[in-house]
């Protein structure tokens, strides 16, 4: 079992000096893969920062709670000072009846003919504000109590914007998704050609090596290895893309962020992205390996 | 130890490499297998080293009937018989050392057991001082005896060699036949390829000629 070990602890760095040995075009081969996981870990990070910003959206949304006819001035401030003890709420604002009608008066251009009605026929209202860092759930859940409290009719939250940049931000992730699966093919491919070529480069090796009595697994280790080391570093040259590309443009983001008043720290990738883009590189490259290895180890027999 | 019995060989484009091919081989014995190019000569080697398969007749190697052994384990196979090159076939970019040590290194010794093994066989060959060198920094006579003794390390029970005196002066032809005698006598089965007539009759050992893919002479039989 030692043994067995030992010899994989050998061939793993045998493989290393392989790729050392043609250090350019490894590195071409490396910066191929990176880029390739590179692509979709940016659109994953800008992703995760989209969502991060969108869920204290709390501060732009407004809630309109149209209270019951005949609910007085008295009851509706008592009611929005309840409201103002509510955990996900920040601000309440009560605009009286007689308030809503000057302004529709004012701002709807209906001024004569709201005249002629014999009484206001507009509702109270409280406008809401939810604190900030309400998630949309959340949001959903205060509009439906505030509408089932007695004296309120109708709870409304203008809730197109929200949805529209939820459907937004589940198409982006679906495409992240399909250009990663795209491009992980992109860089199995790329490793199972450089694969290739390393075999087809050593034909004579692997012929002698099956004269004197080595097993397909012997000779494919190195391979495998090779595969597993290119996806390994292509991950890391694509970890390393991103976390600069990330610090490069870190400082203009805050200072944008900083002009809409907001304190938003940008996101680079977390220890468990990073575990995925080196993992899923280093798998990738193994897959690649196998691919090439399968097809043409076997080609390869002494004549 | 090699055991023909009208094995024939015909390769898929209707050659006839080999027709109706016998002969016996004993465990102490060193043969030569004589003939022209194109004779047969390389097809029986590789018949016995599982390279091709006999298309009729039976072929036993080392008590073992060829076409009994599955493709996986044609490896194991393969170590209980040492082969030499006339191309020597050494791997270029790993010293001497490296090379001899294959066979053992790809059947899984460990490391001081190789370590020794290696230098034992390069003892043998008298190239213990070049152990770190290139190959391509000896001598045709010394890559051929780095050959030898990577076909040796394994302590196979079979020696084949395909003229291994190819190249070489007669001078060093002559120490590699000698080197196959003593190895020889250490009780390996030694069968050599070649048409080197003049080592033919200098070894005096048994001589069996191939002719057109047929067996036409067996000095066992017929001495010279």
């Amino acid at each position: 079992m030692k043994n067995y070990f030992m010899r994989h602890l050998q061939v793993l760095f045998y493989s290393l000096g392989q790729l050392a040995r043609t250090p350019l075009a490894s590195l071409m081969s490396l910066l191929v893969i990176g880029i390739s996981l590179a692509l979709p870990a940016v659109l994953y990070v800008t992703l995760e920062n989209i969502q991060q910003l969108s869920t204290g959206w709390g501060g732009n949304a407004q809630v309109s709670v149209f209270l019951k006819h005949g609910t007085n001035d008295a009851d509706a401030r008592a009611l929005a000072a309840q409201l103002q003890q509510h955990e996900h709420v920040s601000v309440v604002q009560y605009i009286d009846p007689d308030a809503a009608l000057a302004e529709f008066k004012q701002h709807s251009g209906f001024g004569d003919a709201l005249d002629a009605l014999d009484r206001n026929p507009l509702p109270g209202v409280l406008l809401v504000e939810p604190a900030e860092n309400t998630s949309a759930a959340q949001l959903d859940e205060l509009v439906e109590t505030l509408g089932t409290l007695p004296q309120v009719d109708l709870a409304q939250l203008d809730m197109k914007w929200v949805k529209r940049l939820k459907a937004l931000l589940e198409i982006a992730r679906r495409s992240v998704l399909l250009l990663g699966g795209l491009l992980a093919v992109g860089v199995v491919l790329t490793t199972s050609n450089t694969i290739r070529l390393a075999i087809l480069n050593r034909r004579q090796e692997i012929e002698i090596m099956k004269l004197i009595g080595a097993t397909n697994a012997f000779i494919r280790r190195p391979f495998l290895y090779s595969g597993w080391f290119y996806g390994l570093f292509g991950g890391t040259v694509a970890w390393l893309l991103v976390t600069g590309g990330l610090w490069a443009l870190a400082e203009p983001i805050q200072h944008l962020v900083a002009l809409y008043g907001s304190d938003y720290r940008l996101a680079g990738l977390s220890a468990p992205a990073s575990l995925v883009l080196l993992g899923g590189g280093a798998l990738m490259g193994w897959l690649g390996a196998r691919i090439a290895v399968s097809r043409h180890l076997a080609e390869i027999e002494p004549r | 130890m090699i055991h023909f019995h009208h094995v024939s060989k015909r390769y898929p484009q209707g050659h006839d490499a080999l027709k109706s091919v016998s002969f016996h081989i004993d465990d102490d014995e060193m043969v030569f297998l004589a003939g022209h190019s194109g004779a047969g000569k390389s097809t029986v080697l590789k018949l016995i080293s599982l390279i091709e398969r006999p298309s009729r007749g039976e072929c036993m190697i080392n008590n073992k009937n060829v076409m009994k052994i599955p493709r996986w384990r044609i490896p194991y196979f393969r170590r209980d018989i040492g082969i030499v090159f006339q191309d020597h076939k050494l791997l270029m970019d790993r010293t001497v050392f490296d090379n001899v040590s294959l066979p053992l290194v790809v059947a899984g010794h460990n490391h001081r057991e190789i370590s020794r093994r290696v230098n034992a066989a390069l003892d043998k060959v008298d190239l213990l001082n070049k152990a770190k060198l290139l190959p391509v920094t000896l001598s045709g006579g010394e890559q051929q005896r780095v050959g030898i003794a990577r076909a040796v390390v394994n302590k196979p029970a079979i020696l084949l060699a395909d003229e291994p005196t190819g190249n070489l002066d007669e001078r060093l032809s002559d120490e590699i036949m000698d080197l196959f005698a003593e190895f020889n006598q250490h009780g390996v089965t030694v069968f050599i390829a070649t048409h080197d007539l003049r080592q033919l009759k200098r070894m005096q050992k048994r001589v069996l000629q191939l002719h057109q893919g047929e067996l036409v002479f067996d000095s066992l039989e017929q001495p010279l």
